[in-house]
């Protein structure tokens, strides 16, 4: 069963890019705006043995690494902290209910201002929309906790710090790794678009640059290449999930007995 | 004619590289205004049997008759009430509504959906209920709004699969009482499965034991207990016991898988 | 009462701290890329008049309706035929994971291309991004009917459209709903990128025309503007969530308090 749907995935993905291939050529569509396949393919061999290219692709992963570091970072500190602060989530719930929805994208002129083209007008975007993402799966974790485990815990006179590495945390890692699955889609997404509309340096810019001299096979080569690093990211992000909590789960197990 | 008429149904499942063979060789009628009960061991395909005869599964050979036409898809002669009556009912629709939901596609006109609905929940005693969504109520009453619904659709033959075996005991007494008398209210032709010997002799004219797979027809018993029962007193006659006690042995006869010689293939009931 | 006014405490306690500080802090401030918070509030009112609601707000708002219904359909009805048939979705799903991974402003110049500068343009971008969301979601949503449900409804003879109305789309709704949860702040992003790449008019342009001519205080009022929309268009949704998906919620409730 699984052979069968992996080949008619294979049919399907084939079937697509000669459909990519024939209709520019067909007419159907003009090749000045959509180029077949095979020079979309050529224009992305150009690109993967250009070194600007190479450079271009590491400002974009540094940019997305470092700021989902640091949106993680302080998404699972901030959630933590609300967690066990008394009084705490109550009080930010309105808060986070507001500024949740607020598009990253608002921030883009205050970035320019502040920083530019540098590095760091690309952080403020990329963590500031992934630390959302972060934060609210974190939150999630945190309510699932058992409140008989942490009576337990309690009366068994553990401390703060105690209960959240016992109780706590085992509990919401599920969640946050969620969370940062979803923060490094989010992240990519943003640090691409930052350099896109700002001009930092990266893969955003480069299409920048390929549509404003018309390079329309290299544009659409550009893109090609953002999909396939967003899949890289989707399909890593969800191994490592997996990963991660298979050994969460089996050491729970072993610990409950 | 007969209301029911299955011969030769058989059904085998290929998958995997694996062949197995559910439902060998079932032979038996029903009449129409019949409460037939169908019981066997578990795992005797008595699910399986049950979707082949309502047309939800494909046998593999053999046929079912409805009124003397044949069977090939769900016809609209039946009607199913499910085990799981929770997936069964569609919690965003009102019991009301989820009662009329079949009968709008028989194209009733409105006034006369109206009337069979509020007839039918009143037969189950759920009236009340009508503006209530499923999952508010309790898992007897939703078994409830699931036999209305099959009520209301006025099918030829009822096909009622193991309907109680996920309620309570005494919610089970009640359903079954229900069962009981909405079959001699209305008349209706009843194929009850289940895995309950006690429940099959209780409500059954008839009980058509099942042999263990690959399931063939074991025996057919006739209850003759009176047409009036209750709860209390006909599960303490003498008779019931001995009826019960007599299933229950076939059964296990069937669990040791009884030779094929010795296994009645007749249609008509020996008398007992 | 007491329950009620405690609870309202929580809910502006934190919101008027930070303003307050907000306030504090930036008062008396000569650095120009933040200004005091009284300038930033002062200036609002003049520069979001009645006209320039009409004339920037409104055509913004216009293009995010459209395209967010256009992907609405389009990703609802796609979704409904990939998710019925599993043959199909085999053969889809290697494709919709590589369009769905590209990050939808990137399509902007692709878009530009084809559709030009104009409205058209935007509604097709706040589409191409706002679908995927929707149309996995449906998918998903499609795939899980309960089996008894479906074969419930088999044995009633409800087929077809019928059936689709009444159990396909309404047990997906849930999950369809989460997509459309995730479109809407996709949707607006898109919108005010679409504006800042190339426009005349909308929210996204006029924040950008603040910006390159250094006018900081209009500016943040754009921003303050554009987290206002962001969050009110959250609240409508949640207000017409909680209606549609009362059963769903109920159904919840229900489950969590007898297991």
């Amino acid at each position: 069963m699984r052979g069968l749907n992996t080949a008619l995935g294979a049919a399907g993905l084939a079937a697509f890019l000669a459909l990519g291939e024939a209709v520019p050529r067909l007419g159907l569509v003009k090749e000045a705006y959509f180029p077949p396949t095979s020079r979309i393919a050529s224009a992305l061999w150009d690109e993967l043995t250009d070194g600007a290219f190479w450079s271009a692709l590491g400002d974009t992963l540094t940019g997305w690494a470092i700021g989902l570091a640091i949106a993680a970072g302080a998404g699972v500190v901030v959630g933590v902290l609300v967690s066990i602060v008394p009084y705490l989530r109550e009080a930010t719930a309105s808060t986070i209910e507001f500024l949740r929805p607020i598009p990253s994208v608002a921030l883009i002129p205050l970035a320019v201002l502040l920083y530019g083209t540098q590095l760091k007008s690309v952080l403020l975007l990329v963590v500031y929309a992934s630390f959302w993402q972060v934060l609210i799966q974190t939150l999630y974790g945190v309510q699932d906790v058992d409140p008989v485990a942490e009576e337990t815990a309690r009366s068994y006179g553990l401390g703060t710090w105690a209960r959240v590495r016992h109780v706590l945390w085992p509990t919401a890692l599920p969640y946050v790794m969620t969370g940062v699955r979803l923060a490094a889609a989010v992240a990519l997404i943003l640090a691409i678009t930052a350099e896109l509309v700002i001009g930092a340096p990266g893969l955003g810019q480069r299409i920048a640059i390929a549509q404003t001299s018309q390079a329309v096979p290299d544009l659409y080569a550009l893109i090609v290449v953002a999909g396939l690093l967003g899949l890289i990211v989707n399909v890593g992000a969800r191994t490592v999930e997996r990963r991660a909590l298979a050994w969460h789960q089996s050491v729970r197990g072993e610990v409950a007995v | 004619m007969h209301a029911l008429d299955v011969s030769g149904l058989q059904k085998v499942y290929e998958g995997s590289g694996r062949r197995v063979e559910a439902v060998r060789d079932l032979t038996f009628t029903v009449e129409t205004g019949e409460l037939v009960c169908l019981v066997g061991p578990s795992g005797c395909g008595k699910t399986t049997l049950l979707k082949c005869v309502g047309g939800l599964l494909a046998p593999s050979a053999g046929r079912v008759m409805l009124s003397g036409k044949p069977v090939s898809g769900p016809p609209p002669g039946m009607a199913f009430v499910f085990q799981e009556y929770g997936r069964s009912l569609f919690p965003w629709m009102r019991v009301g509504e989820n009662v009329e939901l079949p009968l709008k596609q028989k194209g009733l006109s409105k006034a006369r959906r109206r009337e069979l609905v509020a007839d039918a929940l009143e037969s189950v005693g759920l009236s009340d209920a009508a503006g209530a969504y499923p999952w508010q109520l309790s898992g007897g009453m939703q078994q409830r709004v699931a036999i209305a619904r099959a009520l209301a659709y006025e099918p030829q033959v009822l096909l009622m699969d193991e309907p109680f075996a996920a309620v309570d005991a005494q919610t089970r007494a009640d359903l079954e009482d229900l069962v009981r008398r909405l079959w001699r209210e209305r008349g209706m032709t009843i194929l009850f499965v289940t895995h309950d010997i006690d429940e099959a002799v209780y409500l059954g004219e008839r009980v058509v034991v099942l042999s263990a797979s690959p399931t063939v027809v074991q025996e057919q018993l006739k209850v003759d207990l009176p047409a009036e029962r209750d709860q209390l007193h006909t599960r303490v006659d003498p008779r019931f016991a001995e009826l019960r006690t007599h299933v229950y042995q076939q059964i296990q006869a069937a669990k040791r898988g009884v030779p094929q010689d010795e296994v009645t293939k007749s249609n008509t009931p020996p008398p007992h | 009462m007491r329950r009620l006014l405690l609870r309202l405490f929580f809910v502006v306690a934190l919101p008027l701290v930070l303003v307050a500080v907000w306030w504090a802090a930036s008062d008396g401030s000569t650095n120009p890329f933040w200004p005091p918070l009284r300038t930033i509030l002062k200036t609002f009112p003049d520069v979001w008049t009645g006209d320039r609601l009409r004339t920037d707000v409104l055509p913004s708002i216009w293009r995010l309706a459209a395209g967010y219904a256009l992907a609405t359909v389009v990703g609802i009805a796609l979704g409904t035929v990939i998710g019925s048939y599993r043959r199909v979705r085999a053969v889809c799903e290697p494709v919709l994971e590589f369009l769905r991974a590209v990050p939808p402003p990137v399509l902007v110049p692709v878009i530009m291309l084809f559709a030009g500068i104009g409205d058209t343009m935007k509604i097709v971008v706040i589409a191409s991004g706002c679908v995927w969301p929707v149309l996995l979601n449906t998918v998903e949503g499609v795939r899980a009917v309960d089996s008894v449900m479906l074969e419930t409804a088999r044995s009633y003879g409800i087929t077809g459209v019928a059936r689709l109305r009444n159990l396909v789309l309404r047990s997906a709704s849930p999950q369809i709903f989460a997509g459309l949860r995730q479109a809407l702040s996709i949707g607006i992003i898109l919108m005010v990128i679409s504006e800042m790449f190339a426009a005349s008019d909308g929210i996204g342009f006029t924040i950008v025309q603040f910006q390159r001519s250094f006018a900081i205080p209009d500016m943040w009022t754009g921003i303050l503007v554009l987290g206002l929309l962001g969050f009110l268009l959250s609240v409508l949704f949640q207000l017409v969530e909680r209606r549609v998906l009362a059963w769903y919620h109920g159904l919840r409730a229900s489950t969590r308090r007898s297991p």
